[in-house]
């Protein structure tokens, strides 16, 4: 098998290029972790509105050390600033936003995604304490739905799969992934392929894949910035 | 009219064993720290408690599950910096855990407070979190209907209060006390500072007064971010 640990995107890579996919104007909800480098790449002329579920919009950037204020935070525990523009409302009112179709877009990490849009990615199924948050609430109702991972697991297992095996969060949610190796589309058909980085085949894409890539066009060259690597 | 009470300790003195009790904040932001602490010394327990979290260090919600008063915890993500109180007390089955999609831990307290029995979302569908409950289609999407949630108490923190029970929130600090305070039988605020009727601009207020039994003044409350950075544990 491929050994993809020199050539695959780095995780600064993988956010950036999900970041490229914001439209100007849209309502965005980054996941707690790694999602939320997305806000870091933000193309220049495109601004998005960024939604946190503990109840702030439009919120700013980490205050400095010592700065923090910690009734101001964000649904990572994580100090955040207030900014012109910025609202802030109750648990019921942000979870309206989210459940009644209102943000534009949702990314989150995954574990899973199956060939049918399932996501798997809030409970490794191993006796661990369950804790879902605001997972199952954004992937059921953001209008669209993106997942950046790494394409396979710390072990080599693909988390690209036939059907999910771990706990879902939703069904047939999931509209795009954004791999450490592809950008890849999940339609009726299952995943079709979008995007790969040039030093790797598509035979050796989908030997890391747990259900068939199809094409239903060119595949592009997934570039990303080299400074980011 | 007025609901001041002298002090946190006698905010909480009628909670009795067995209650459920509705605890706002998320994470330490709008934590009612002082009225938990009163909570803990008054000494109530067999208690059902939701919250967003399940604690962080030894403070807090944490102290109140470390002390044992804690029977059920119902909420969305028991997971924080140091959630080591409580993941012990969960793995030696001393307290019953009932986990709950976020938003429709929000929407069950939003409908408890306004007298709507159960409804319908498409949050977890098609997931564990379904398992047992009715599902319906409603214009070609299925939902999963979804139970009120409500309390004996809320505690809760807000800024300003009126001694009409009138309350402004500080910031992210909001998040569930607004939703809870309309969800309880009896709802207790912790505020910063208790103003005259008048002194919060009707357009101002969030939570209006019929909701609040009683509201206590603690000046410059306890950040739970900062009892933890000092390493504090309560009692």
């Amino acid at each position: 098998m491929i050994d993809i640990t020199n050539i695959k995107l780095s995780n600064a890579q993988i956010a950036w290029r999900a970041a490229q996919d914001i439209q100007d104007g849209a309502y965005v909800n980054l996941g707690i972790g790694f999602p939320e480098m997305v806000a870091r790449f933000q193309p220049d002329g495109k601004q998005a509105i960024f939604h946190t579920e503990n109840g702030v919009l439009d919120f700013g950037k980490a205050p400095d050390p010592g700065e923090e204020d910690w009734d101001l935070i964000n649904a990572g525990k994580k100090a955040i600033t207030r900014k012109p523009g910025t609202s802030f409302f109750h648990h019921a009112d942000s979870f309206a936003m989210v459940r009644g179709g209102h943000l534009d877009v949702a990314i989150l990490g995954a574990y899973q995604v199956a060939q049918s849009g399932d996501l798997a990615n809030w409970s490794t199924g191993k006796g661990g304490i369950p804790a879902v948050g605001g997972a199952m609430d954004l992937v059921q109702s953001a209008k669209r739905v993106a997942v950046i991972t790494d394409h396979v697991t710390k072990k080599g297992d693909p988390k690209l799969v036939d059907a999910c095996t771990l706990p879902l969060t939703g069904v047939g949610c999931v509209t795009r992934i954004y791999s450490s190796l592809a950008v890849i589309d999940v339609d009726a058909v299952g995943f079709v392929l979008r995007e790969k980085i040039a030093a790797i085949s598509i035979e050796d894409l989908q030997s890391l894949t747990g259900a068939p890539l199809h094409r239903d066009g060119p595949v592009e060259n997934l570039a990303c910035p080299k400074e980011l690597a | 009219m007025d609901k001041t009470i002298q002090t946190a300790a006698e905010a909480v003195a009628q909670i009795p064993d067995g209650a459920t009790v509705m605890i706002g904040g998320f994470g330490g932001s709008g934590a009612p720290i002082e009225l938990i602490h009163a909570l803990i010394d008054h000494g109530a327990k067999h208690l059902t408690v939701v919250n967003n979290n399940a604690g962080n260090g030894h403070v807090g919600l944490a102290a109140l599950i470390e002390q044992g008063r804690v029977d059920k915890l119902v909420c969305s993500f028991p997971r924080s910096a140091d959630p080591s109180v409580f993941v012990e007390c969960y793995r030696a089955g001393r307290i019953k855990l009932e986990i709950v999609p976020q938003g429709t831990l929000a929407e069950r307290i939003r409908a408890g407070g306004a007298g709507i029995p159960a409804f319908y979302t498409p949050t977890g569908f098609g997931t564990d979190m379904a398992e047992g409950k009715p599902v319906e289609v409603f214009e070609g999407r299925s939902y999963v209907q979804e139970r009120w949630l409500k309390a004996d108490y809320a505690l809760i923190k807000a800024e300003l209060g009126d001694r009409h029970g009138n309350l402004t929130y500080r910031m992210a600090a909001r998040n569930f006390n607004p939703i809870m305070a309309t969800a309880a039988t009896t709802t207790i605020a912790q505020v910063s500072r208790i103003v005259t009727p008048g002194g919060i601009d009707p357009e101002h207020v969030v939570t209006p007064g019929i909701f609040v039994a009683g509201l206590a003044e603690v000046p410059n409350p306890a950040q739970e971010e900062e009892l933890n950075r000092a390493e504090a544990i309560y009692p």
